[in-house]
């Protein structure tokens, strides 16, 4: 298919699309005089088909899927789910999913935090705010690219340089090259960093608008009775944006346990650095083990269920304040 | 249901926040306790270390393939050479290293993705927020719930059922996957955005003998934009950024997109990094304009969106 092929094909679809908004719009100014509600029906009607269609049904199939054997045949059960807690190598891919989970949120929270303080009130405010930001603009595979560029190994011969900034680190400090993604069970925690690089900006931001929306009169209140730098962050700033920090705290979590792009790009899911979501696509679509690869969708849904009631529940008591 | 985060979300605009000069007072204040210069000091550090990674595949791709390889990219400093070429080969579209098709084909992909999902939940936005009927509640709820449904679980049927009915590799796998999964978010920001406009508007509006659908044209469709753009430019990086459904669905390389390409790259031809580090530029420049020239709308759409997946 040529360019001009795929843009035609593309100002089609857009032009389809419309043209469905345009007759649901032309039903409902007919049967505007039956009632409101039929206006209503008409108005939903293209979004609850493709959501029951493309969302729900699946959603359903996939869960009665995990079920199944690798080929969908056979009925086995929890065999999937025993398979998930039982077998070495999954075993490891809870382990590194639960590292993700616990380590990115929270030290991409605090270097946020940290940096939302520093720069506070700064002279280049904005631009330091979206150095750090601008990780997450960009695709996970582009940053994950980026991170493989500097873990680059070459070998320790003499008249070889090291490519990678890493390494040439290590060098400069007198150690010799790593395989930063190699070796096991480091490698993990690389790729972990660049998660975090990519999340601190998102942490950033949010904890910036909260502590410039704490009110004036706190801290002139707290200023007066002596309260020194680190006692103000302690007893003013942390408990203020509390809130907001749980909801970043959370919401990281979520992207994190979702974490697919940076395994895939960096190491392919080898080297014992394997993560739920990575080997639910490898299951999936490589393996084609269709039980077994529904079954750890499922798993990422049980996961992040719990999560995010948290969220919404925290969400909510931070609108009520 | 108001705005998912009011406190957090006119904030993170100061420019546009009309309470920007009273806290403007208390954040000078915090300055003046926090600038020193160890705080300073870590403050550039830490820029610097956020940076210098994307700092150097920039520099690199700028250089000769041969000096790429066997130097690194800080000896470019006492040693500069360079290049255009990497963009060439890069944007050229002959066969294997020319990734040009594959950045027409992210356009391709992304302009429907957001269009689709905008024309449809406007249109139930509006009967959820403006519309009473029977099972209203109930519905929103569910359309409110299915955010939080990770993409994964719906993936393996729906490939099955796109390759049943003969779409199977075609741009519309991959726009209608999009589209539908960006419903829940699109219309949940769009509905919170109609139910504040006045009440008095509409019904003013409706003691004039306007209908639904005129006072949808009328009053809401104008009133939108800002909630449009603020969706629009969220999805446009989420489509244009996005590896597992184009991967899923994607299987013929005339579909697909920048992110696919570079990743199988990766994987391949992991040496090459005059072709990884000029096409990784490319990929990356279109979300930065977007999130330079409209940082405004994106926060806002960042913050909005940040349950979705």
């Amino acid at each position: 298919m040529d360019t001009s092929a795929k843009i035609l094909t593309m100002l089609l679809a857009i032009l389809l699309f419309v043209a469905v908004v345009g007759v649901m719009l032309f039903i409902a100014s007919r049967t505007e005089r039956k009632g409101a509600r039929f206006v209503a029906y008409v108005f939903l009607f293209p979004s609850i088909l493709m959501l029951s269609v493309g969302l729900l049904y699946p959603a359903v199939k996939t869960i009665y899927m995990s079920f199944f054997d690798a080929a969908g045949q056979a009925f086995i059960g929890l065999g999937n789910y025993h398979t998930i807690f039982t077998s070495p190598d999954e075993i490891t891919v809870l382990r590194n999913t639960v590292l993700w989970v616990v380590v990115t949120p929270f030290v991409a929270t605090a270097i946020g935090l940290v940096y939302a303080i520093l720069v506070e009130g700064a002279k280049a405010e904005a631009l330091a705010k979206a150095m750090i930001f601008l990780p997450m603009a960009i695709s996970m595979v582009a940053a994950s690219i980026i991170w493989k560029f500097v873990y680059e190994f070459r070998p320790d011969q003499p008249g070889v340089n090291q490519i990678g900034l890493m390494n040439q680190v290590m060098v400069w400090l007198g150690g010799s090259p790593q395989q930063w993604l190699l070796n096991n069970p480091w490698n993990t925690f690389f790729l972990i960093v660049v998660m975090i690089w990519i999340q601190a900006g998102f942490a950033m931001t949010i904890l910036s608008a909260s502590i410039k929306a704490i009110p004036d009169d706190i801290i002139e209140a707290a200023r007066l009775d002596g309260v020194g730098s680190l006692g103000m962050f302690r007893f003013v700033t942390l408990p203020m944006i509390r809130p907001s920090v749980i909801v970043v705290l959370t919401t990281i979590a979520i992207g994190t346990l979702k974490v697919f792009d940076v395994v895939r790009t960096m190491t392919g899911g080898n080297f014992g650095t394997n993560v739920v979501a990575n080997e639910f696509y490898s299951q999936s679509f490589r393996a084609s083990n269709e039980g077994l690869g529904s079954a750890l969708a499922v798993l990422l849904f049980i996961l992040v269920v719990p999560i995010v009631v948290y969220n919404i529940r925290q969400l909510r008591s931070t609108e009520s304040r | 249901m108001t705005s998912l985060n009011p406190s957090v979300e006119p904030a993170a605009t100061p420019e546009a926040h009309p309470t920007a000069s009273r806290t403007g007072h208390a954040s000078t204040r915090i300055k003046k306790k926090t600038s020193s210069p160890t705080a300073s000091a870590i403050a550039v550090l830490l820029a610097v270390v956020w940076t210098i990674p994307t700092f150097g595949l920039l520099v690199s791709s700028f250089r000769p393939e041969r000096a790429i390889k066997t130097t690194g990219w800080w000896t470019f400093f006492s040693n500069p050479q360079l290049t255009l070429e990497n963009y060439q080969t890069a944007l050229g579209t002959d066969g294997q290293s020319g990734l040009g098709s594959f950045f027409v084909n992210s356009f391709v992909i992304t302009i429907p993705a957001v269009i689709i999902p905008i024309c449809l939940a406007s249109l139930a936005a509006y009967a959820f927020a403006w519309i009473d009927f029977r099972g209203r509640d109930f519905l929103f709820v569910l359309v409110f719930a299915l955010q939080i449904v990770p993409l994964q679980v719906a993936l393996l049927p729906l490939l099955t059922m796109y390759v049943s009915v003969g779409l199977g590799g075609t741009f519309w796998t991959i726009w209608l996957s999009h589209a539908t999964f960006a419903l829940p978010l699109a219309i949940f920001i769009l509905h919170n955005f109609m139910t504040e406009i006045p009440k008095s508007l509409v019904e003013a509006a409706r003691v004039d003998g306007a209908g639904h659908v005129k006072i949808f044209f009328r009053i809401m469709l104008p009133l939108l934009t800002p909630a449009l753009a603020a969706f629009g430019i969220f999805q446009f990086l989420w489509v244009w950024n996005d590896l597992l459904v184009a991967l899923t669905f994607a299987s013929d390389d005339t579909v697909q997109p920048m992110t696919v390409a570079l990743a199988n790259l990766s994987g391949t031809r992991g040496n090459a990094w005059e072709l990884l580090s000029a096409g990784a530029f490319i990929s990356i420049i279109v979300p930065v304009a977007v999130f330079l020239s409209l940082q405004r709308y994106f926060v806002r759409g960042l913050l909005a969106g940040g349950l979705k997946g």
